[in-house]
């Protein structure tokens, strides 16, 4: 299967700060459901910025499908979740405005949306069960249905890859749940490829195909399954 | 009022920049970048002493300072975005200190530097008609056709920038339009208060909107009234024509602040 992020034996370093990351290779291949898990801290929301080209490494070599990450010219086959503080709910936008926003790169800045586009949209936001809320300001929904909205977003171009940053963080059990089936749904029907950082698993775990561990470096990269016993608290500090 | 050349002038050249202004601020706002034109407008002030050193048109000289220190701002923001303010801190300072320095060695402190100040709407000749007509038509047709990738970013920059869209190049013609927009409202309400009008309607709007295409065209609507009321209030009770915009849009937030508190409770119970 080719490959569609892959780290060769990258080091990240904050400006002027020590080492958040070292020694790390990673290679997630078209199809799978990798969660990245560690403690606050452990460097797992970096290595996700440096996969995706966003930081560039201070050692080693980062590719996203095949190229350098920084450089990547296929980057309109990426959905991407941004942890929720840095997102502006409080923007006076509904959920189809939203959810249209995610389709600017596929079709580019200057393109007016087409029939076919609407449909997209239409259909992002009935994956996520918000049809009935489509015409609603996002800052109305609860956190969940915002939650849900985002990650209509990220589906609205049909991504490839799909990246979750920290997805659970501040919602309740049942909208966990809930995204743990809306992701199990993605993967199994559609291949998407989903890149998942989390410091809670809850529901997601038993979908996820690998588990990789980060604290520093990758201390664990293999199926939840054969995680030792005393490590099964992923966001544990002895991780 | 219309019988005199120079109100019509004046609602002429204050419809383009009541349009303009809260267009731009707009996306401004929703990036959490209000005070954006105070800064920029300190840069135009400079501008405008320098047109006067040189003894070049100080609209001119104002609208290249103004663009140019915009686009500092947003690349110093995007080099360290944990640190915007205080790149705007630093072109704000920097403008003010510059223009002072400026206006002494030009001996400009004068009438003509207050109108920059304060506005002077009613001073509006056809040439800077002109200029705000093309300038303004330019800057609302710019926000037209890159309205939804400007509002991809402004509604999640990051996702924006994983995806492709060019964040950057978007951002710097933002910064850019703010640029223009600041020079060419500088004669309607003067460098001190232009960043009101970009602000004002579009805080005004975002409580009474049903969705972002709403907040807009309304934003853009109350500016327009804020700025043909304004000027309708200082002809006939004789008072500052910037001053008096800007409190007609300070009044539309309030009240559109109570309206929706009060629409809200009436839902809730």
């Amino acid at each position: 299967m080719p490959l569609v992020v892959q780290l060769r034996d990258v080091a990240y370093a904050y400006p002027g700060g020590p080492p958040v990351l070292r020694d790390v290779d990673l290679a997630v291949e078209a199809g799978e459901f990798v969660a990245i898990a560690g403690p606050n801290g452990g460097g797992k929301t970096t290595l996700l910025r440096v996969a995706l080209g966003l930081e560039r490494p201070t050692h080693g070599t980062a590719l996203l499908f095949g190229e350098p990450a920084q450089h990547a010219t296929r980057r309109s086959r990426i959905g991407y979740l941004a942890q929720r503080a840095r997102l502006g709910v409080e923007a006076p936008v509904t959920v189809r405005e939203l959810v249209s926003a995610g389709l600017v790169a596929r079709r580019g800045v200057l393109a007016r949306p087409t029939a076919e586009d609407r449909a997209r949209v239409e259909d992002a936001i009935a994956r996520v069960d918000l049809t009935a809320q489509a015409s609603r300001m996002v800052s109305r929904l609860s956190g969940g249905q915002q939650q849900r909205a985002f990650v209509a977003k990220a589906l609205a171009a049909r991504p490839e890859l799909l990246v979750l940053d920290e997805p659970t963080a501040g919602v309740d059990v049942d909208a966990q749940e809930s995204l743990a089936r809306l992701l199990g749904e993605l993967h199994r029907d559609l291949g998407v490829t989903i890149l998942l950082v989390s410091h809670e698993f809850g529901a997601v775990e038993p979908l996820v195909d690998r588990l990789v561990l980060v604290r520093g470096s990758i201390v664990f990269d293999g199926s939840p399954g054969a995680l030792p016993p005393t490590w099964h608290d992923p966001s544990h500090a002895h991780v | 009022m219309f019988d005199s050349e120079f109100m019509r002038l004046a609602f002429a050249a204050g419809a383009i920049v009541g349009l303009l202004a809260p267009a731009v601020g707009f996306f401004l706002v929703q990036r959490r970048l209000s005070l954006i034109g105070d800064g920029i407008g300190h840069i135009a002030f400079a501008g405008v002493a320098l047109g006067y050193l040189i003894g070049v048109s100080p609209v001119l000289t104002a609208l290249i300072a103004s663009v140019a220190g915009a686009v500092l701002i947003e690349v110093l923001r995007a080099r360290r975005p944990e640190a915007a303010d205080q790149a705007l801190a630093l072109v704000f300072y920097t403008g003010i200190a510059a223009g002072v320095v400026l206006v002494s060695s030009a001996g400009a402190l004068d009438a003509n530097l207050f109108a920059f100040l304060f506005g002077s709407i009613l001073t509006v000749t056809h040439g800077d008609l002109a200029l705000v007509a093309v300038l303004g038509a330019a800057g609302l047709a710019l926000v037209a056709v890159l309205y939804r990738a400007f509002a991809a970013v402004a509604l999640d920059e990051e996702s924006a920038r994983v995806s492709g869209v060019p964040v950057g190049l978007l951002n710097v013609l933002l910064a850019g339009l703010a640029g223009v927009t600041i020079a060419v409202s500088m004669r309607v309400v003067g460098i001190l208060l232009i960043a009101a009008l970009m602000v004002l309607p579009v805080t005004a709007a975002s409580r009474v909107a049903w969705s972002l295409r709403s907040a807009l065209l309304l934003a853009m609507a109350i500016g327009d009234g804020s700025v043909c009321l304004g000027l309708t209030l200082s002809y006939y009770g004789d008072l500052a024509p910037g001053g008096a915009i800007v409190l007609v849009a300070a009044g539309a937030f309030a009240l559109a602040a109570v309206g929706s508190s009060a629409f809200a409770r009436a839902r809730t119970g």
